[in-house]
């Protein structure tokens, strides 16, 4: 899925999604159309039951008052011989459903000496024929239709039976026992019967035809089957030998509820069809028999299944149509984009003259084209801009390395200085920021004696501050002469600044006069950090100042200097703030505690040494963070008028 | 010529040999089929499935008997069968068989099929009968003669004081409690009333042979003259029927469906569960338990006496036969 397509996860998304809800409309809709077929059919079924048996039992119930009528006439009077056999005769030809009708007296309940007597008509081939069920080969005191009634003293319908003479016709007996008062004592005198077939019920049983294979059956209170398609099991079988026969425990529960007068609606196997059926049951009120009716679900449920079948076949082909559509529109969106995927690339590859494809389509892809296309424009521009901005910027980046050349190049920068000049040692360094720098430091001999030196720091950086510290330089050079003092130098320099300084820089600046026979220094400061006497025991000393201000801020200021004296091996060192306000990624500053530090750990080596050895020092502590101020530093080390040092020989350079 | 004389000779010898081989070869196969018939005290269910099979299967052939099963029923008397000569051999009770002996029939039993009683009494517990007890003043089924000796013996045992209905065949009249109690065959009517929605939780069982009241049921029987005139005959029969018994409860589905083609014949509606039911239930009732003295077929003077004394407490018979003139023993080799 990760690396798939978007065609192919929209695809598997929205089909999934799809399917998900249509199978669960289907299958609310199966079930619940289940539900209502169901509830109808259990409603029709109930209905048709109780139809079916009150039917039988309007029979059954009419054919009962016959015999019941005739115990009413024979316990209140000694009707007996012909008056009896017409009674009998009449009953049997009068009413169509009775086959055979008897009275079976107990012994000697008939004449008070008759052991047997029972008198029976019954038709046989469209005659009413007698018989007597009392001679020597019948025994009709142990039959059930006589021996049940008797026992219980209730009327009672027979379990159904084969008539053997009556052409296999399935027969029941309803017996009705009878009494007579002997001697002022009730007795049972005999019992009242009347057979009739069960053809009749059998035909409004076969009628019940539900759907193509519903049926019904009716079992008696034995379980045995009165009627049932199946004909061998008709009079044979029970529903509990078929319970086990088929293993079938809950056919037996069934059973046992249908003969114990129990009415209901479950499911049940047909036994007939195997089918799986709805099956209601209901007894008849008169015999205790059951009536069942089985409705076959997948017939009833032929509807819903058929309905089901065309809603899974529409499903279907909507689910086809659906993936036409979707793997189209998933293709009009992927075609363009994998196109401008293939553009981009070749974008990247630095060719902004690829083609980018025309799509009209107006979406969100043709605005993606739209913006490729105004993204290889600007690029296209922005390149052309970019080429010609670094044109630009090259030339004056070397302009200006001309101009940093040219600025170094105004500075001395040949050391020793002044190798003929053994009573000092000097040494400077310049180190801008930039390209061109604002700092300056000078050094020249106003005559044989004395040497000028300078060190200056223009305020700002570049360029400006470049060109005016070459201005600056070469006033001092031009005011600096001979026995002219550093206060009226200073004086003079301010002066020719501030007359016209249009951009409002001004300059610190350190000047002093060596006199290299006495080592006296006469200085004046214009603003600049007071340098730094490192006397030849190490003892590191401020130069005291002067309380001068910054050139070319106040016109016609008047700077004042001093005098120091360095004795042998003392050295003077003049240094721009770039050094102590070097930082690092702390945005600690470097400053003059670790300066005089440095300078007290470096004294006694050559200058060259001490200034490369505060440059390093500088360099480690800011730690590769670029240098944001000019760095210049001068030291004058006084070696005595005689030119031999105390400490180092000059030999060195 | 004495060379002649003698070719003569022998040719007679190895024609008299040849004719004598022949002869015997008649009368060998001849003497293997001996006639007899056989009548089994009911319709042919599975309580006789081990003679039909045996006749399906060819096993009475094999021992040399053409044997017919006259088909029982309740217009057939076995012991009249059999005392008229019309049958050879016949099926029915012990206790009959006792009964006749001692009125004078010289009959033999030569098997004693059933070693245990199937007689049972069944109660339905709704009615409040669990135990022998729950029968007095209870209106309690009963059979003909044959079947009341066990009952009424129970009854004594008990000291019961019950009220008798003649039974029929039909069990209707305890399944619509017109009486409390009936009589039952184990291997038959007991299942009818399962079949019929009651479950054998819902009764109370009282088998005879578990209160004393062994009475083995079915044995075969011959007339003494018979037996006299030609004892392996009998033995073949009853060597027969025993293998055939044995072969029915060993396949028994082929032994059902004899039973049930045997059945729709004669037009007896039953079930194949019932038959199975029944054949089950000889299998319990014909195969000795371990430990007991008779094998398969044997009648041990214990059972006898007690049938016999049985009888003679009720007043069914005045004297008990010696057992050895009642019973004849057949063993293996009886038939050669």
């Amino acid at each position: 899925m990760k690396n798939r397509g978007l065609a192919f996860k929209l695809i598997l998304l929205i089909l999934s999604s799809v399917t998900l809800i249509f199978l669960l409309i289907f299958g609310y809709n199966y079930m619940y159309s289940r539900k209502i077929i169901i509830e109808n059919v259990e409603k029709n079924a109930v209905n048709l039951a109780r139809a079916t048996v009150n039917q039988i039992d309007v029979v059954l119930s009419s054919i009962e008052k016959v015999p019941e009528n005739l115990a009413y006439v024979l316990e209140r009077s000694l009707c007996g011989g012909e008056e009896l056999n017409n009674l009998l005769k009449h009953i049997v030809q009068k009413n169509d459903e009775i086959y055979g009708s008897a009275v079976a007296f107990e012994p000697r309940a008939y004449d008070g000496e008759t052991e047997r007597y029972s008198p029976y008509f019954y038709k046989s081939g469209g005659e009413i024929k007698y018989s007597d069920l009392g001679t020597a080969s019948h025994q009709y005191f142990f039959q059930d239709w006589y021996q049940i009634p008797k026992e219980l003293n209730l009327p009672v319908w027979t379990e159904p039976y084969f008539d053997e003479g009556g052409g296999n016709i399935i027969m029941s007996t309803y017996s009705v026992p009878f009494y007579r008062t002997v001697a002022g004592k009730k007795g049972s005198a005999g019992i009242i019967t009347s057979d009739i077939s069960l053809s009749w019920l059998q035909e409004i049983v076969a009628s019940i035809k539900i759907a193509k294979t519903g049926y019904g059956f009716l079992i008696s209170q034995n379980g045995t089957f009165v009627t049932h398609p199946k004909k061998e099991l008709v009079m044979n079988e029970t529903i509990f030998s078929q319970a086990e026969a088929r293993g079938d425990e809950e056919l037996r529960r069934i059973g046992r509820e249908m003969i114990h007068g129990k009415s209901g609606f479950v499911p049940f196997t047909s036994i007939l069809t195997g089918k799986l059926c709805w099956m209601v049951y209901a007894p008849l009120s008169s015999s205790k028999w059951s009536l069942a009716v089985l409705f076959p679900q997948d017939e009833l449920m032929a509807d819903v299944v058929r309905l089901n079948k065309i809603m899974i076949t529409l499903g279907l082909l909507g689910f086809v149509f659906l993936l036409v559509v979707i793997v189209f529109i998933a293709r009009s969106i992927t075609r363009p984009l994998s196109v401008l995927a293939g553009v981009a690339e070749e974008i990247a590859t630095g060719n902004l003259d690829v083609a980018i494809p025309e799509i009209t389509t107006g979406d969100e892809v043709g605005k993606l084209a739209q913006s490729f296309d105004y993204m290889t424009k600007s690029l296209k521009q922005y390149i052309a801009d970019l080429t010609e901005t670094t044109a630009a910027k090259e030339r004056i980046e070397s302009e200006l390395q001309i101009a940093h050349d040219i600025q170094m190049g105004i500075l001395p920068k040949i050391f020793p200085a002044f190798p003929d000049m053994p009573e000092f040692d000097l040494h400077a360094i310049l180190e801008p920021a930039r390209e061109v720098g604002g700092d300056l430091f000078d050094f020249f001999f106003l005559d044989d004696e004395h040497l000028c030196f300078n060190v200056g720091d223009v305020s700002g950086k570049g360029v400006p501050a470049s060109l005016f510290m070459a201005i600056t330089r070469t006033l001092i050079k031009t005011r600096a002469t001979k026995d002219m003092p550093p206060e009226v130098v200073l004086n003079q320099v301010n002066q020719d600044l501030s007359e016209d300084n249009p951009s409002l820089l001004f300059v610190t600046l350190f000047l002093g006069v060596l006199n290299v026979q006495d080592g006296t220094v006469e200085y004046c400061n214009g603003g600049h950090n007071p340098p730094y006497i490192i006397r030849v025991g190490g003892e590191i000393e401020s130069v005291a100042m002067t309380g001068g201000l910054a050139l070319g801020v106040m016109e016609g200021f008047a700077f004042k200097s001093k005098r120091l004296v360095l004795n042998e091996g003392d050295a003077l060192f003049i240094y721009s703030d770039g050094v102590t306000e070097a930082m690092n990624s702390r945005l600690e500053l470097f400053s003059e505690a670790r300066l005089e530090g440095e300078l007290g750990r470096l004294k006694g080596l050559p200058v060259s040494d001490v200034i490369a050895g505060v440059m390093g020092k500088i360099r480690d502590f800011s730690q590769g963070e670029p240098q944001t101020d000019d760095i210049t530093m001068m030291i004058i080390q006084y070696n005595g008028s005689d030119g031999k040092p105390d400490i180092v020989t000059s030999s060195e350079t | 010529m004495a060379h002649a004389k003698l070719r003569e000779q022998c040719k007679f010898i190895i024609s008299a040999a040849l004719f004598l081989i022949i002869l015997c070869g008649v009368s060998v196969e001849g003497a293997a089929l001996k006639k007899a018939s056989f009548i089994p005290q009911w319709v042919p269910q599975a309580q006789f499935a081990g003679y039909y099979i045996g006749l399906e299967k060819g096993i009475y052939k094999k021992h040399g008997l053409d044997l017919t099963i006259i088909t029982g029923g309740p217009d057939y008397s076995p012991s009249e069968l059999l005392t008229s000569g019309k049958a050879d051999f016949a099926s029915f009770w012990l206790s009959a068989g006792i009964q006749m002996r001692a009125g004078g029939e010289k009959i033999l039993n030569i098997a004693q099929i059933m070693q245990r009683s199937a007689l049972m009494l069944v109660a339905k517990k709704a009615n409040g009968i669990e135990t022998p007890l729950d029968m007095n003043g209870k209106k309690v089924g009963l059979w003909g003669p044959v079947f009341q000796m066990q009952p009424r013996a129970f009854f004594k045992q008990y000291d019961l004081a019950v009220q008798i209905v003649p039974q029929s065949f039909s069990i209707n009249l305890f399944l619509r409690d017109g009486v409390d109690v009936a009589s039952a065959m184990w291997y038959n009517e007991y299942h009818t009333i399962m079949n019929c929605g009651i479950d054998p939780g819902e009764l109370t069982t009282f088998f005879f042979h578990e209160h004393g009241l062994n009475y083995p049921e079915d044995g075969i029987y011959v007339l003494e003259d018979t037996y006299r005139k030609d004892p392996a005959l009998c033995a073949a029969f009853v060597l027969a029927s025993l293998e055939g018994w044995r072969y029915a409860f060993a396949h028994s589905d082929e032994a059902l469906a004899v039973t049930m083609k045997n059945l729709r014949k004669e037009h007896i509606p039953t079930t194949l569960v019932h038959q199975r039911w029944m054949l089950e239930r000889m299998k319990d009732l014909i195969l000795p338990e371990e430990g007991e003295d008779a094998g398969m077929g044997g009648l041990m003077p214990a059972d006898y006496s007690r049938v016999a004394r049985g009888l003679r407490s009720m007043g069914l018979i005045e004297s008990v036969p010696r057992f050895t003139s009642f019973y004849k023993v057949i063993r293996e080799n009886d038939e050669k």
